[in-house]
């Protein structure tokens, strides 16, 4: 009572931290005085830790837990039965299993390396000022605005063999007829066609990592190269490169977890064929899960994968760390 | 060669999570590469021990 006078006091319109500080109930407000600052530090992490308890935690137990039972969730009447490894058994001796992990492997290499070189060479030419920079810069990064249920749509027009533009294109550099071949209707071609749609699609985020990496290289570090005579090509390796590599390594890991789990994109344009070419981990996965409800299989399956990239990361954070601090 | 067993045996970050790091990197070629089912089979196991290690041994001393 004598703080609320004192307050009042002084100012007679308190101001909204004041009045919160009047409306606490002198009760509360000595429990709350009574707190270490450790405590009321946690008490702050306290909701956060919680939140992620109930999303991340709780759900990753779960699905370890449900990974060693036969549960079904389209028969949640049956009995559920405790099988031990036996799902990890399963896919792990599966040849279908790991024909996909191959796919994804496959998917993986080829889309990672051709969205670094092309990302990195046009974030080197970007970083040159030229006239309309902006507008370029703007045009290469449309693609990744874009929705994947939109790119895939109309990217499964351009592979059209009698209309697609992608096939007169391939005909007027080859010769061939546009329509003898089909992008995505033949096993030696569809894996090509979801790489060069992801590449179109995402090298614009790499050019775009690597750019503010190169734009943070301090211009005086290239005009001592220069007093040294050091060549262009020089500079390149022994300063640009260097320097970008953090950025060029934070791009490679976003995208590789991110490719890792890839689904929209290719559901859209081959829907994992033809048969099952291009049926990455996250397609099977989902029709494990929720075309053959085999749950228990599917979250055994998902374990796998989750320790796989967990584990690649894991490595991976510690080589990017090691580059930041040389 | 003889540092890394030193390190090894004395339990130091170093070597163990190199040790770690190439389970890891062994297990995922294993479960990736189209040469044999058997490598295949057994790579989530090189994969786990890697990672387990890797967590546990990240807290070992320099």
């Amino acid at each position: 009572m004598m703080l609320k006078a004192a307050l009042r006091k002084a100012h007679p319109m308190p101001d909204p931290i004041q009045r919160v500080a009047l409306a606490t109930p002198p009760k509360l407000a000595h429990q709350i005085r009574g707190l270490s600052d450790r405590t009321i530090a946690w008490l702050f992490v306290a909701p956060t830790i919680f939140l992620l308890l109930a999303v991340n935690i709780f759900p990753l137990i779960w699905t370890i837990r449900l990974s060693l039972t036969n549960f079904r969730t389209n028969r949640p009447n049956n009995a559920v039965e405790w099988v031990g490894i036996e799902n990890y058994r399963k896919i792990l001796t599966n040849p279908d299993t790991w024909a996909s992990l191959q796919a994804t492997a496959h998917f993986l290499v080829w889309t990672i390396t051709l969205q670094v070189l092309i990302g990195f060479t046009l974030a080197y030419l970007i970083n040159k000022k030229f006239r309309s920079n902006d507008l370029w810069t703007t045009l290469i990064v449309l693609p990744m605005m874009l929705s994947p249920a939109v790119v895939g749509n109309f990217w499964t027009f351009l592979y059209q063999p009698q209309i697609g533009l992608f096939n007169y294109f391939i005909a007027f550099l080859t010769g061939a007829d546009p329509a003898s071949f089909s992008m995505i209707g033949e096993v030696a071609l569809a894996p090509w066609a979801i790489i060069i749609v992801d590449t179109w699609m995402w090298t614009p985020f790499v050019m775009l990592i690597c750019l503010a990496g190169l734009r943070s290289i301090p211009p005086s570090i290239y005009e001592a190269a220069e007093c040294d005579r050091a060549s262009k090509w020089r500079q390149f390796w022994t300063i640009t490169l260097p320097m970008a590599l953090p950025f060029l390594m934070l791009a490679v890991l976003f995208r590789g977890i991110e490719n890792f789990k890839m689904f929209d994109l290719v559901v859209q344009l081959t829907g994992g064929g033809p048969g099952a070419t291009t049926q990455l981990t996250s397609i099977d996965l989902k029709r494990e899960a929720f075309e053959k409800w085999r749950t228990g299989y599917a979250s055994a399956y998902a374990v796998i994968l989750f320790v796989t990239v967990f584990g690649l990361a894991s490595i991976y954070v510690k080589a990017l760390n090691k580059v930041k601090d040389r | 060669m003889k540092n890394f067993l030193n390190g090894l045996t004395r339990f130091r970050r170093g070597p163990w999570e190199m040790l770690a790091t190439i389970l890891i990197a062994l297990g995922v070629f294993m479960l990736m590469q189209p040469f044999a089912l058997i490598l295949f089979t057994y790579s989530f196991v090189v994969t786990l021990i890697g990672t387990v290690m890797f967590i546990i041994t990240s807290h070992f001393p320099e």
